[in-house]
């Protein structure tokens, strides 16, 4: 790992000041993802500013939703009665993720800054558009397994955020609070928050280089209290997701009212399944109708060599989280 | 090898790993500057930090005070500065939990953790597990249900262990299963490891 010098921020505008200030420093809360991608190289900042001393901290009920600080741990929130009672998908999305360790020390708003897991990214022997803007994929000709199959592009096909819990709040339309050096907050949604790979796979979000995310708000719903975040992968425990689906119904007298539906392992983002909530909703719940949506969530899906089966994975998947819902 | 049936006891002589937990406790000692408040550590740690400079932990109850850059991670400064090398290099990525310490309590992997982020708080090493002589109760659970072959993980299984029964994870197989993981035993003793835990449990309560 390179060397760094190190600062602990007292106040936010000192932290986003600094990161205005020097364009190769970066904030710290867990450093679960940072310092492993700086000991890979990877990631290579001459400063790191500690965020943990800043008040982004909580987990209240709002008029907006429920508002976690950006500083709260994954096994905090995960274990937050309110979570827990009013967002099962969410207490699941974190509880199925990483391991015991990582979720002590992860924060909100740098697991929603996860960083891709492709092979190619990770080994700075490789070229890669996302590490290395122009230089190429080889994924698209390798091993491409554990990659996307949705929103891809021919710079990258790599699925950007690997994680569990975007996919949840995207799903729930959740809303992330940022802050500048300025001291000015804005409020973007998940669905805006991601960016797709298209020719600048390098760019992962709509977050300024001075901009530091203060807390993430899930909007209270019906859909989030009736929810699930169904996940597959290759162990049991402890791997990320081939494929996950994160959905939420609102059920009366047999119909679908309302739903939501997010896919996790095959987008190049957290993927919103807009098409597949409308082919759900007015129709009975049932298998068929889950069924037919799912198709539709993978309309467009284009597999490369190792990774057609997510496909089919992807949507019996979405068909068996549907079902488990709307049987609950 | 059959799992015996008592923990086995301490080596009475001071073994190596005694030895050098009394030497790296006189040398923390002489080391370990006077305590100071809460306050003026803030003021301290707000300016920023190049280059080699003072970290101070506390480690097993000992305040220890080291001379490292920004860089050296908590597994580092306890296995290269201060000579505590129960906890574990693995794969130094967070992957397999052999680095596994208690920080307040909470387990954490130290391969992933900075040692100047750690001033001010409370670390526990396996090497802080035993009362003198006395094993922790699940050390003592990991030998008579012989929870490990060649021993590697088996620091980080135990750290990882206490915590996952602290937190209540250990109502069932399944569930230690579950939330241990983040422990990888590349020997496969986990059935041994689950039992060890399971036992423990039941002991800890009564401490």
């Amino acid at each position: 790992m390179n060397n760094f010098s190190y600062i602990q921020a007292d106040k936010a505008k000192d932290a986003t000041a600094a990161k205005r200030d020097d364009k190769s420093a970066a904030f710290i809360a867990g450093g679960t993802t940072l310092l492993d991608l700086m000991k890979l190289s990877v990631e290579n900042h001459d400063q790191l500013i500690d965020v943990n001393m800043l008040p982004f901290r909580g987990i209240e009920s709002t008029k907006d939703g429920l508002r976690i600080g950006a500083l709260e741990r994954m096994s905090d929130v995960a274990a937050h009665p309110l979570v827990a009672r009013q967002f099962p998908m969410v207490a699941e999305s974190l509880l199925l993720a990483a391991s015991a360790q990582l979720r002590n020390m992860a924060s909100i708003g740098g697991n929603v800054l996860q960083r891709t897991r492709c092979g190619y990214f990770r080994d700075t022997a490789f070229p890669c558009n996302k590490r290395n803007p122009g230089s190429g994929c080889p994924a698209l000709t390798g091993d491409n397994r554990n990659l996307a199959i949705l929103g891809t592009s021919d710079a990258c096909i790599a699925t950007s955020y690997p994680g569990d819990l975007s996919v949840a709040l995207i799903a729930l339309d959740a809303v992330l609070t940022l802050e500048n050096a300025k001291g000015k907050q804005r409020q973007v949604p998940l669905t805006k928050f991601y960016l797709l790979p298209g020719s600048t796979p390098q760019r992962e979000t709509v977050l300024e280089p001075d901009e530091l995310i203060v807390a993430v708000t899930i909007p209270q719903t019906e859909m989030a209290r009736r929810s699930k975040y169904l996940k597959v992968r290759d162990r049991a425990s402890y791997a990320y997701a081939l494929v996950s689906a994160a959905v939420g119904l609102e059920v009366q007298g047999g119909t679908i009212k309302a739903a939501r539906v997010a896919l996790g392992g095959v987008g190049a983002q957290p993927w919103r399944c807009f098409e597949a909530e409308k082919a759900l909703v007015g129709q009975p719940a049932t298998e068929a109708t889950f069924r037919a949506a799912a198709e539709v969530a993978l309309r467009g899906a284009k597999p490369r060599e190792h990774n057609a089966f997510k496909v089919e994975m992807a949507q019996n998947t979405l068909v068996r989280a549907l079902s488990e819902v709307a049987a609950a | 090898m059959p799992a015996s049936n008592a923990p086995a006891p301490l080596n009475p002589d001071g073994s190596r790993r005694t030895f050098m937990k009394q030497a790296g406790g006189i040398l923390g000692l002489a080391l370990a500057p006077p305590f100071i408040s809460q306050a003026e550590r803030l003021t301290a740690l707000s300016k920023k930090l190049e280059g080699v400079s003072t970290i101070n932990l506390n480690v097993n109850g000992t305040l220890r005070s080291i001379r490292a850059e920004p860089r050296v991670t908590l597994l580092d400064a306890l296995r290269e500065y201060l000579d505590l090398t129960g906890s574990k290099k693995g794969c130094d990525h967070g992957q397999c939990g052999a680095c596994t310490v208690l920080v307040d309590g909470r387990r954490v992997n130290s391969c992933l953790t900075l040692a100047v982020m750690s001033q001010g708080k409370e670390i526990t090493t396996i090497e802080g597990l035993a009362k003198g002589d006395e094993l922790h109760p699940m050390q003592a659970a990991f030998l008579k249900h012989d929870g490990f072959q060649c021993g590697y993980c088996t620091p980080g299984q135990i750290m990882s262990a206490v915590a996952c029964v602290n937190e209540g994870h250990a109502g069932s197989e399944a569930e230690v299963r579950e939330w241990m993981s983040g422990n990888i035993c590349r020997c496969s003793a986990y059935p041994n490891i689950t039992a060890a835990i399971l036992d423990a449990k039941g002991q800890m309560g009564k401490g």
